[in-house]
């Protein structure tokens, strides 16, 4: 931040600063200059619009990156007249109009980086949908015939290509690691090699070749080795950030948009329920709670327990987080699942082997922290290996099975039809949804988007005839398939959110009449 | 594996203090984790584990030197060593500090034979054999050669886990720096078996075979026939047939084999006539569900390394320390030659107690001044140790070299 000369700042305020050249920024320098409070919030209100946006498609089943998905975000962007349309554009002569969106570009990226920098799982969110949006850009910038080079050129971002004769020796190689290269269109393509490191994407898809530590990227997949580049800087500012951010905390106006920020985005938190709306469970209640109310991928850890008497490391974290979110108590944790464990060993192995991971579950051990129950892109996106009963039944059980399993959970055939459609396109949380609706009998408008949540809509609507939250009473709401109960929910808590952070902004306008500086962080 | 031989749990807390006394390598142990670094910024923040009597865990220990470490060892006489991560902090500082997180680590796999219950028919659970062990074997040849030619690492340490696995720790100095999500991508490069109980078919790949995939199939192919079919009979009854038919994704196809199956009277026969079968279906073409490489994935599946991708991908994850003991089994954890694989026996490797009595029957013929493990059948696995650790030193030298050269530029 800058103190001195704030009335000689101010004079210049909104002048733009930096000439922008490309349409597409790698963000290396933080934005300076001034920004009101105002134009502060709504330009990260925007970006994080777009980033929801993101988000909101790659739930919805399309494979990340494609034609498809490119298009359809920016139909999306079009659709909102986002600043991202604006700042591509192509033009020779640098409009004032484009400028500014550049600039805004710039700016609220730095303003996110700010209010997403303080806990790690903030931070994983802003770098993978920053990342996901940086990816999707550039691959439209490269379609459009933009000047990529010339990004390149002007942020240093230079790769080494291999010789002539190295790609006739690694010839069959290289096609074989590809999809989309052939004997004949490798002849004229340029080959990168950089060390692994660099293109990690491409290594864990096994869509590169690798040699002694190298990797040998085509030209086609050059977004990907800059996209590579891009998340691992933006995750090096993150945590740069976020050492420096006590700097900033002196500044309460700035810490208060900050915090209401990341605060409007994060969904319902199943860790920090107060008591009062926390229904309690007993341990004899689980299994008719089970059959009756828990989702698909929490009974079926169930009936595992119930039956085998055991379940693996990951099916008791994710079950026991489960279970403690719904309102089991700690002590009546470790009773049910000594009772369940017992059966196969003695109250000593027992209680040496497994009570402290259900005590760590509850925050009494090891880092203390209280965890929260695992969502739904978690439990899709979670490894499961032989042996493992956790994961989400609609992606990680065999066609057959889940059929069988939902027959035998009295879905009728017509919708185990529906659902296993659903699960061919991969909506996994649709399916779950019409798994919800099949057993209650009434529609959820809202979808499903955690096994809590999943739970608490059925015990209410069960106990006391609430019908499940109507997704269709907020404006906001898109009827489109793909739209997730997260983003509607968000959407509506960041409009209630928006109007109190405006009127706090109101009032701190009359306090201070002035304007602020962006503070952003060296 | 059957209760040991010659193990005594009651006694095994004595085995242990002679162990530590008399035979535990430390000196190598200690240049091993010191990487030729200054001791403040490697070995003195690296996390140790003990496992003390009746599962006392006790975490975030650490030592100022050997000789620490040393006199902690044999004082505590844990009943298991781990070893973690090169923290921020000396870990046994750790409740002090606000900022306290994991830096570095060697890149490590662990592979468990429970998780191949669903292919081996001789043992199930913690139990192993020669037969089952081939798998492990196996997993070694695929692993070893990917980590070399792929990622170009070279000091890469093979240990038995003592009772049912191995473990490999890849020491490198590029390796021991990985990131978590660079971990995370080694792994899922190298991870082809995918999937729970719910998953029958647990392999699926692209149509075009990446090189790695097309090394892993050579190298399992040798062994397909001899461990897959004759010595775990995969095919053998109805029953096993049946589960293995699942994989290949047409019903129809499924019950002509079925019949065929039964015609048949061992499994390389009932393999042949998969393969022929198969190979005609995808050939006709009008089966849209039989991919290409349906066969490669089934002899993957049967055979390709089942790794716990957890333990690799955490940078914080906690693993058995080579030259520790198994506290169920008494057995060693010895490390062993990759290239040398096929050859190493898991129900030979030396038992504490074994050890012990080996000394001392050496020392009854003469007695000589020597380091004690001399005179004990681990004399060949600190071999392979000390030339592990001499081609280390070469490296640790250059690295040494770089970093100096790094600061002077400062």
């Amino acid at each position: 931040m800058e103190f001195g000369g704030r009335r000689a700042l101010r004079r210049k305020r909104l002048e733009i600063e930096a000439s922008y050249p490309c349409g597409l920024q790698f963000y290396a320098t933080p934005p300076t200059g001034n920004v009101s409070l105002v134009e502060f919030d709504e330009m990260a209100f925007e970006r994080l619009k777009i980033l929801r946006a993101v988000e909101r498609l790659n739930l919805s089943g399309h494979v990340k990156n494609s034609e498809e998905w490119i298009a359809k975000l920016y139909e999306e962007f079009a659709k909102n007249k986002f600043f991202i349309i604006l700042a591509e554009k192509n033009t020779k002569s640098k409009t004032d109009e484009v400028q500014k969106a550049r600039r805004q570009d710039h700016v609220s990226h730095f303003i996110l980086r700010l209010a997403y920098c303080r806990t790690e799982e903030l931070r994983r969110w802003f770098i993978a949908h920053e990342t996901d949006l940086f990816k999707a850009r550039f691959l439209q910038a490269s379609r459009n015939g933009s000047d990529i080079r010339n990004f390149l050129i002007t942020n240093n971002l230079h790769y080494t290509s291999i010789t002539a004769e190295e790609k006739q020796s690694e010839r069959e190689n290289l096609v074989a690691s590809s999809m989309n290269i052939s004997g004949d269109t490798m002849e004229g393509m340029t080959f990168y090699k950089v060390p692994f490191l660099d293109t990690l994407e491409l290594v864990r898809q096994r869509k590169v070749f690798l040699k002694q530590g190298y990797a040998y990227v085509p030209e086609t997949d050059l977004a990907s080795l800059v996209t590579s580049s891009f998340r691992s800087k933006l995750s090096h500012d993150m945590a740069t950030t976020y050492r420096a951010l006590p700097e900033l905390d002196s500044d309460e106006r700035l810490v208060r948009l900050l915090h209401n920020f990341d605060k409007r985005y994060t969904g319902k938190d199943y860790s920090s329920k107060k008591p009062e709306d926390m229904c309690r469970i007993t341990p004899d209640m689980i299994d008719n709670l089970a059959n009756k109310s828990f989702p698909p991928c929490m009974r079926h850890l169930n009936d595992t327990l119930r039956t085998t008497h055991h379940l693996k490391y990951n099916g008791r974290l994710v079950y026991g987080l489960f279970l403690k979110a719904a309102g089991l108590n700690l002590e009546d944790a470790l009773f049910f699942w000594r009772s369940h464990f017992l059966q196969n060993m003695d109250v000593d192995t027992f209680d040496k082997r497994y009570s402290y991971g259900i005590r760590y579950n509850y925050g009494k051990e090891g880092k203390k922290t209280d965890f929260s129950p695992y969502g739904c892109l978690k439990i899709i996106m979670s490894n499961v290996a032989p042996g493992d009963s956790h994961g989400c039944p609609f992606k990680h059980t065999d066609a057959i099975i889940l059929r069988q399993r939902l027959a035998a959970y009295k879905v009728s055939n017509q919708t185990i039809e529906e659902i296993m459609e659903l699960v061919n396109k991969r909506h996994y949380q649709i399916a779950c949804q019409r798994y919800w609706e099949a057993i209650h009998g009434v529609p959820i408008d809202a979808g499903i988007n955690h096994p809590n949540q999943f739970f608490e809509e059925s015990h209410k609507f069960l106990n006391g005839g609430v019908q499940p939250s109507q997704g269709k009473k907020q404006p906001e709401v898109k009827t489109t398939p793909s739209v997730m109960y997260s983003s509607q929910a968000s959407t509506q808590s960041s409009q209630s959110s928006v109007t109190d952070t405006k009127t706090v902004l109101e009032e701190i306008a009359m306090c201070f009449d002035d304007d602020i500086e962006t503070a952003m962080l060296e | 594996m059957p209760p040991t031989e010659g193990f005594d749990c009651d006694m095994y807390p004595d085995y242990l203090a002679m162990y530590y006394k008399r035979i535990f390598p430390y000196r190598q142990y200690f240049k091993w984790l010191s990487y030729g670094q200054d001791l403040r910024t490697c070995f003195q923040k690296r996390e140790f584990c003990f496992t003390l009597a009746n599962d006392v865990y006790v975490r975030f220990l650490s030592f100022k030197d050997q000789e620490e470490m040393e006199t902690e060892i044999k004082r505590r006489c844990p009943h298991k060593i781990d070893i973690g991560a090169i923290y921020t902090h000396r870990p046994k500082d750790h409740k002090t500090v606000t900022f306290f997180s994991p830096k570095s680590k060697e890149l490590v796999f662990d592979i468990d034979m429970t998780d191949y219950d669903e292919i081996r028919t001789c043992c199930s659970g913690a139990e192993i054999c020669n037969k089952c062990w081939k798998y492990m074997t196996i997993a070694v040849k695929v692993l070893d050669l990917a980590l070399r030619q792929d990622f170009g690492f070279k000091h890469i340490l093979w240990v038995y886990s003592g009772r049912r696995g191995i473990h490999c720790w890849v020491c490198d100095a590029s390796a021991r720096m990985l990131s978590q999500p660079a971990r995370s991508a080694v792994a899922e490069y190298l991870q082809l078996v995918k999937g729970g109980e719910d998953t029958t078919k647990k392999v699926s790949l692209p149509l075009k075979l990446h090189p790695s995939i097309k090394r892993a199939e050579t190298i399992v192919k040798k062994y397909f026939s001899e461990v897959v079919l004759e010595e775990q009979d995969m095919l053998g009854t109805p029953e096993r047939w049946k589960k293995f038919l699942k994989l290949i994704p047409d019903q129809g196809l499924q019950d002509t084999l079925d019949r065929l199956m039964q015609q048949c009277s061992n499994s390389s026969q009932r393999w042949n006539i998969i393969q022929s079968e198969v190979t005609k279906a995808i050939n006709k073409g009008d089966k849209k569900s039989l991919r290409k490489n349906l066969l490669t994935e089934i002899i993957l599946q049967y055979t390709y390394p089942r790794l716990d991708i957890n333990v690799t991908k955490g940078l914080n994850h906690l693993l058995k320390s080579p030259f520790s003991i198994h506290p169920k089994t008494g057995r060693v954890c010895v490390c062993f030659n990759p290239q040398k694989a096929e050859e190493f026996d898991p129900t030979t490797v030396p038992l504490v107690s074994q050890l012990l009595d080996e000394i001392n029957a050496y020392d009854g013929d003469k007695s000589e001044n020597m380091e004690e493990y001399k005179k004990t059948s681990m004399k060949e696995c600190m071999a392979l140790f000390d030339s592990f650790l001499a081609s280390l030193a070469k490296d640790n030298i250059i690295q040494k070299a770089e970093e100096s050269d790094k600061r002077l530029e400062f």
